[in-house]
C-alpha cells in the first residue's frame, strides 16, 4: 500500500461570489473506481478540473499520486489521464494524427509501438485514417480513451465519459475499466446513470459543492436510511397524483410497471398511505435503490425543482 | 432580433470599443497624418565654399520649409552613406568657388543628391528648387551688382534622383506591399490560434497535457514561419519579374531580415491570440494593427511628413523597419552594415511582444 492516490481536504474553488466546490475532502485508494455523483452544475467537473491543475483551488491542500496539487501540477499532468466531458481533441486531424500528437506531446520514446499498440487495442485500427470529425459518439469516445490512456497513466480522470453513448459500448467500457483497475489504475469518474455508479467500486454526491455522502453503494443507500414502497397494479399515475404533496410523501417514480414511493420518515409515510392500500394495488416496503437514493438526496439539498438538460 | 443583437454587443465590451475605436483612429490618422507635400525634409550640405552667397543659398532653401539642414558632410562619399542609409532625404552640394564663379557670371552648378525611393517624399523640395536658389540670390544682386540680376538663371541646378531616377511609384510600392502582406496574413493566422482552440474545445484537453507556455506558442509560430518565407519568396517573384523592380542588394540579406519581420508578426498574433477571448476580439485586434501599418509606417505616405507622434508610434511598427530594409535593399542596394539599425528594433518587438504572449497565456481555465 502506496498510500492513496488521490488525498485531498477542504477543496474549495470560488467563481466570483458563487461558490462551486465547497471545502470537499476525498480519499480513493489506488486501484479503485470511484464514481462521482450529483445534478449538473453541482462541481464535479470544477473538482475534477483542480485535481489535474487545470483550475486553480482557492481553498485545500493534498496530494495526487503523491504531488501536491497547489505545486506540482506539472508532475501530476505526466501521470493523470484526463478524459473531458465534451470531445476536446482535433476533429480535423485522423485517429492516428491525435493519438500521435498526444504521445509526442508525451515525448514517449516508443511512439511508434505506443501508438500502434493502442490501435488495436481498441480496434481503431480501420478507422484510423478517419477524421475524428467524422466519428460517431461512441467512437470520438474510444479514441478518447485510447488518447487518454496513451502515456500510461496511473490515474484516469473521466468526466462524463459515456454520455451519448450507446449501451452495447457503455457495457463494454465498463468492462475495460474493471479490467484496467485490476491492473492497479485508478478511477475517478463522473456519471448520471445509475447503473453505472452501482459499477464503481465507492461513490460520493454532490450538491451545490457539497459532498452529501460518500461510501460503498450498500453504505450510500443505508445512510440515507430511505422507506421505499414499491406498488403495482392499475392505474399507477392516477396514484402518483393522489400521492403527490402528501406529508411524509418525498417522491414517487415509476420503474416500469413498478411506482415507487419514498420518504425519509418511515411513520409518516406509512400514514400517508395508509388510506390506498385497500385498493387494487399491491405495495410492499423494498429496499430503496440508489436512484431514490440520489433523488433523495437531490430533493433535500433542494435541487429538484432546478433540474435543467444539459450537453 | 434588434434587441438580442444590442444585447449581445453590449456584452462583447472590446468589440464595442473596437467598433467606436476604429473609425475614431482612421479619422484621427487620416485628417492629421497624411500629407503628400511633406516639408521639413532633413538635407545634408557638402559645403566647400565659404562665400556669401552659398550661405545665402542654404539660407533660402532652408526658408522653403522643404529642406532642414542636420548634418555639414565633408566629402561626397559621407554624403551618400547618409542617403543609402536613409538620413537625409536631400545632399546639397555647394561646389569649390562658388561665390567666385556666380560673380564671374560663369553660372556655376549646385549639385543636389535626392532619395527617390519614394518620390512623393522628394518631388515637393525638388518642384521648389530653382525658384528658391535664384530668388534668394536676388536679395544679393542689388546696388552695384544690380545689373548681375540674371536673365538666364545664375546658378545651375543638377538633380540627381537617386535610387528611382525615373520616379516610378511602383518601385517604392511593391517592397512596401511586401511588409502589408506579410502582417496582414501573419499576424491574423497566429491571431486566432489560441482563441481557435477555445472556441473548439480543445483546450482543455491541450491544457491537461505537460506542455509548457513557450512551448505552446513557439509551437504554434513555428510552422507560419515557412508560410512567411513563401509569401516573400512569391512576392519577390512578382516584384522582379512582373513589375520590374530591380533588386541592388543583396538577396540573402532580404531573406536574414524577413525572418525578423516574419517572427515579430506571428509573435504578434499570438500575444493577441492570448489576449482575446474568441477568434473575432483576435481579428479585430488584428485590424487595429493593419491601419497604422499602412497608415503611419510610410507605406502610403512619406514618414517624414508625419507629425513627430505619428513618427513615433511608427518607429515602434515592426512594418516600418522592415520597409526602410526592403526598400534599402532592392532599391539602394544597402549592406549589412546599413541594416543592422533598422534590424533591432524589429528584433526587440518580437521579443518584448512574445514575452507579454508568454506571460498571458493561461495555464489553466481560470
Amino acid at each position: 500500500m502506496e498510500g492513496f492516490a488521490i488525498d485531498v481536504r477542504g477543496m474549495t474553488k470560488r467563481f466570483g461570489e458563487r461558490t462551486v466546490v465547497n471545502g470537499i475532502n476525498l480519499r480513493v485508494a489506488p486501484g479503485q473506481i470511484y464514481g462521482f455523483l450529483g445534478p449538473n452544475g453541482s462541481g464535479k467537473t470544477t473538482f475534477i478540473r483542480m485535481l489535474c491543475g487545470l483550475l486553480r483551488p482557492d481553498g485545500g491542500s493534498g496530494t495526487c499520486l503523491g504531488h501536491d496539487v497547489l505545486t506540482e501540477s506539472a508532475a501530476i499532468k505526466r501521470q493523470v489521464g484526463y478524459m473531458t466531458q465534451r470531445f476536446s481533441f482535433y476533429e480535423d486531424l485522423t485517429i492516428r494524427e491525435n493519438l500521435d500528437f498526444v504521445a509526442r506531446v508525451y515525448g514517449m520514446a516508443d511512439r511508434k509501438e505506443a501508438v500502434e499498440g493502442s490501435m488495436v487495442r481498441f480496434g481503431l485500427l480501420d478507422r484510423r485514417d478517419q477524421l475524428t470529425g467524422q466519428l460517431s459518439g461512441g467512437w470520438k469516445q474510444r479514441m478518447a480513451l485510447a488518447a487518454c490512456l496513451l502515456h500510461r497513466p496511473r490515474l484516469l480522470l473521466l468526466d462524463e465519459p459515456t454520455a451519448g453513448v450507446d449501451p452495447k459500448a457503455r457495457r463494454e467500457f465498463w468492462d475495460y475499466i474493471h479490467l484496467l483497475a485490476t491492473e492497479g489504475l485508478t478511477f475517478l469518474v463522473t456519471t448520471h446513470y445509475m447503473d453505472e455508479a452501482e459499477r464503481c467500486d465507492r461513490l460520493a454526491y454532490i450538491s451545490h459543492g457539497n459532498l452529501l455522502v460518500d461510501g460503498t453503494v450498500d453504505e450510500v443507500i443505508d445512510k440515507a436510511a430511505l422507506t421505499t414502497w414499491a406498488v403495482s397494479g392499475p392505474d399507477l399515475a392516477g396514484l402518483a397524483r393522489s400521492l403527490a404533496g402528501l406529508p411524509g410523501i418525498e417522491q414517487t417514480a415509476m420503474f416500469g410497471k413498478v411506482l415507487h414511493v419514498s420518504g425519509a420518515d418511515a411513520r409518516l409515510l406509512e400514514e400517508a398511505i395508509r388510506p390506498f392500500r385497500q385498493g387494487d394495488h399491491r405495495w410492499s416496503c423494498e429496499r430503496s435503490g440508489l436512484e431514490d437514493v440520489f433523488i433523495h438526496y437531490m430533493i433535500r439539498s433542494g435541487e429538484a425543482g432546478k433540474l435543467r438538460v444539459e450537453g | 432580433m434588434v434587441v438580442k443583437e444590442f444585447v449581445q454587443m453590449s456584452r462583447d465590451r472590446l468589440t464595442f470599443a473596437m467598433i467606436l475605436g476604429i473609425p475614431l483612429m482612421q479619422l484621427i490618422v487620416f485628417g492629421v497624418v497624411i500629407n503628400t507635400d511633406p516639408r521639413h525634409m532633413p538635407a545634408a550640405v557638402l559645403l566647400a565654399d565659404d562665400g556669401p552667397q552659398g550661405r545665402t543659398l542654404l539660407q533660402g532653401l532652408k526658408n522653403s520649409t522643404y529642406f532642414d539642414f542636420v548634418q555639414r558632410v565633408g566629402s561626397e562619399a559621407e554624403g551618400e552613406r547618409l542617403l543609402r542609409q536613409g538620413r537625409v532625404q536631400f545632399v546639397v552640394s555647394i561646389p569649390e568657388n562658388f561665390s567666385r564663379d556666380l560673380l564671374r557670371g560663369d553660372r556655376p552648378s549646385v549639385l543636389v543628391e535626392a532619395d527617390a525611393t519614394d518620390p512623393t517624399a522628394t518631388s515637393g523640395g525638388l518642384a521648389a528648387l530653382g525658384g528658391v536658389l535664384n530668388t534668394a540670390l536676388l536679395a544679393d544682386f542689388k546696388g552695384p551688382l544690380a545689373r548681375l540680376a540674371p536673365v538666364p538663371p545664375a546658378v545651375d541646378i543638377r538633380v540627381h534622383a537617386l535610387y528611382n531616377p525615373e520616379a516610378i511609384t511602383h518601385f517604392n510600392i511593391v517592397p512596401g506591399l511586401m511588409g502589408v502582406v506579410l502582417t496582414m496574413t501573419l499576424v491574423l493566422i497566429t491571431g486566432l490560434a489560441i482563441t481557435r482552440e477555445t472556441e473548439r474545445g480543445t483546450m482543455e484537453n491541450l491544457l491537461s497535457m505537460p506542455l509548457r507556455p513557450t512551448e505552446v506558442l513557439i509551437g504554434k509560430i513555428t510552422p507560419y514561419i515557412f508560410v512567411g518565407y513563401i509569401q516573400v519568396t512569391l512576392i519577390l517573384v512578382a516584384a522582379r519579374f512582373l513589375f520590374g523592380v530591380p533588386i541592388h542588394g543583396n538577396l540573402f540579406l532580404l531573406l536574414v531580415a524577413s525572418f525578423f519581420f516574419i517572427a515579430a508578426n506571428l509573435a504578434m498574433g499570438i500575444t493577441f491570440s492570448t489576449i482575446a477571448k474568441n477568434q473575432l476580439q483576435a481579428m479585430q485586434m488584428s485590424v487595429f494593427v493593419f491601419l497604422p501599418s499602412i497608415l503611419l509606417s510610410g507605406f502610403l505616405f512619406p514618414f517624414r511628413g508625419m507629425p513627430g507622434w505619428a513618427q513615433v508610434i511608427g518607429e515602434i511598427l515592426p512594418i516600418t523597419h522592415f520597409l526602410r530594409i526592403a526598400r534599402g535593399v532592392m532599391l539602394k542596394g544597402i549592406g549589412f552594415a546599413d541594416l543592422g539599425r533598422e534590424l533591432w528594433p524589429i528584433a526587440l518587438f518580437a521579443i518584448v511582444v512574445l514575452s507579454i504572449g508568454v506571460r498571458r497565456y493561461r495555464q489553466t481555465l481560470d
